[in-house]
């Protein structure tokens, strides 16, 4: 039994979902191995070299990889899946949008937002937006999954594992990569930073959201936003936590504004603890807030940034 | 252009989910049940390329029992023009779905397949990408922008990081998420005249499609339920507790 686990990086960095991937994946077997697939990504295979438990390493180097288009993933993934037992990716919109492709013409089932590994064919997964949890097990020859890092401690970095580069070249006619806008930033990525602010419909306008920045530069926090801040236009849509945008865990989590409907909390209620400010103290949020300050945000986040 | 939109129906986003009292799924009984919200989207989108004159036909299809022609004519209320009901009274999944779809695909032979990126009850997102592997359709998932040009369709899809724009040749399969536009209300008008368009319905087992699932559902709990703590008085005793109490900063 062999685990490939699909590395999760930009080319240039490797992120730190895959060493929680590797986590997930040790509970399935001992014996885990890790494909990079991009473009002049020597030195993710190098990091991802160093997780503790892999015993290889390999590398696609390619640049129909580049932009991890679907068609060309899906297709290089699915003839490397002969030798593997399992193959996991992280639940991102990387991982979302190949695997199923993998499953489908593995002619398997796929196990999506794996949350936990019970043993080598059974799994647990959120369902009805995490108002639910399924506990089910697959009896497919080849388990496909998708693994909602967040739920798993990263594996450490004492590993040498092997190198190995693979000649493998799938290439889709049918899709072509045009642009992309990525969101350039200072600070850490949502759903890797250890501290998270976020801000919601209290803020009251996108300006506003500026308050948070010194308490984020402080704490070496990310900065995100409830579906209500989205919608109301006030940030953009990447900087959204909850069911529809990004599932975090972190450390410590503050609610700024935040009523905390639902569709937020399921993006956001596994953080370890969770600090709730908001004017209204019959908001739901509090209900889940380990620390909950009653009052006016923009007199408390002012004092805030000045204790830190 | 024809375009296929195969929709779900879901319980309704605003009602509350509740488990079994035996663990064993979620209760359904006597709960509001609606067209799936993505599944929505995608119906509005393929509307709206009608009305731009990009499509000629939009035929809807879902894969259920007799209930679902009840979002099948949803369907038809927002703008489409004829349905078709796959009837099982299994619950499928994602696969099974896809192959279904992938022989209505080569029957109907769209020129653009638009479907939910997700539905809200299994929470899979998997249905769209399936079908374009089974089909050899290119995809564009995740889809905040669909423009179609010629022989070909550029999709702006929302990602981790931000946006990435695509292009694909058509046929091509597109899943939508929730910017891609705000879908209509049905006016009365049409969802009369929606119960005269034609829905025909199928069984499931005259496609030659393996129905049975591989994957067993063993239990079906409630998430566990967070305990909330303590309010405190001011910034002072916010930040001390943050520092001596739960040591995270």
């Amino acid at each position: 039994m062999t685990v490939l686990v699909y590395a999760e990086h930009d080319n240039q960095q490797l992120k730190s979902e895959t060493h929680k991937l590797v986590t997930a994946a040790s509970k399935m077997s001992s014996d885990v191995q890790i494909l990079v697939a991009g473009k002049g990504c020597a030195y993710v295979a190098q990091q991802a070299a160093k997780i503790a438990g892999v015993s290889k390493v390999l590398v696609a180097d390619s640049a129909d990889y580049e932009y991890q288009l679907a068609e060309n993933i899906g297709d290089l993934v699915t003839e490397l899946a002969t030798g593997y037992t399992h193959i996991a990716a992280a639940a991102t919109t990387t991982g979302k949008n190949f695997m199923p492709r993998v499953a489908a013409l593995l002619d398997v089932a796929q196990i999506s937002d794996v949350i936990a590994v019970e043993s080598e064919d059974t799994f647990v997964r959120p369902i009805y937006a995490g108002n639910a949890i399924a506990t089910v097990q697959s009896s497919d020859t080849k388990k496909v999954l998708t693994v909602r890092a967040s739920a798993f401690d990263a594996a450490d970095e004492s590993g040498a594992a092997s190198v190995e580069s693979i000649d493998i070249l799938k290439v889709s006619e049918k899709s072509a990569f045009v642009s992309a806008e990525l969101t350039e930033s200072e600070r850490p990525e949502l759903t890797a930073a250890e501290v998270i602010i976020s801000g919601g419909r209290g803020m009251q306008n996108g300006e506003n959201f500026s308050l948070l920045n010194g308490i984020a530069d402080k704490l070496g926090a990310a900065i995100g936003a409830s579906r209500a801040a989205v919608d109301a236009g006030f940030v953009p849509n990447d900087m959204q936590v909850g069911q529809t945008g990004k599932i975090v865990a972190p450390q410590l989590y503050i609610a700024v504004g935040i009523s905390g409907a639902i569709q937020h909390l399921a993006g956001m209620k596994d953080s370890k603890i969770i600090v709730a400010i908001n004017k209204d103290e019959e908001a739901p949020i509090f209900q889940v807030a380990d620390y909950g300050l009653v009052g006016d945000l923009f007199e408390i986040l002012p004092e805030l940034e000045g204790a830190l | 252009m024809k375009i296929l939109v195969p929709v779900k129906r879901a319980i309704d986003y605003n009602v509350k989910v509740r488990v079994k009292a035996d663990n064993s799924a979620v209760d359904l009984t006597n709960t509001k049940m609606s067209i799936n919200p993505f599944c929505e989207i995608a119906v509005e989108e393929a509307v709206r390329l009608k009305e731009k004159g990009v499509a000629t036909e939009i035929v809807v299809i879902s894969v259920g029992d007799k209930s679902c022609q009840e979002q099948l004519r949803t369907a038809l209320a927002l703008g489409a023009d004829r349905a078709i009901q796959i009837d099982t009274a299994d619950t499928l999944d994602s696969l099974q779905i896809a192959k279904l779809l992938s022989k209505v695909v080569e029957e109907e032979q769209p020129g653009l397949v638009i479907l939910g990126k997700q539905s809200i009850d299994s929470d899979n997102n998997q249905t769209g990408q399936m079908l374009a592997a089974l089909t050899g359709m290119p995809q564009g998932t995740f889809a905040s922008e669909v423009v179609v040009d010629g022989e070909k369709v550029n999709v702006t899809r929302e990602i981790d990081g931000g946006l990435q724009t695509v292009s694909l040749s058509l046929p091509a399969v597109v899943t939508t998420d929730l910017r891609l536009n705000e879908p209509r209300y049905a006016t009365l008008p049409n969802i009369m005249k929606a119960k005269r368009k034609p829905l025909e319905v199928k069984a499931a087992a005259e496609f030659g499609v393996e129905l049975a699932s591989n994957v067993k559902i063993l239990k079906v709990t409630p998430p566990a339920q967070r305990e909330g703590g303590v309010k405190v008085a001011d910034v002072a005793e916010l930040v001390a507790k943050l520092k001596t109490e739960a040591k995270v900063i």
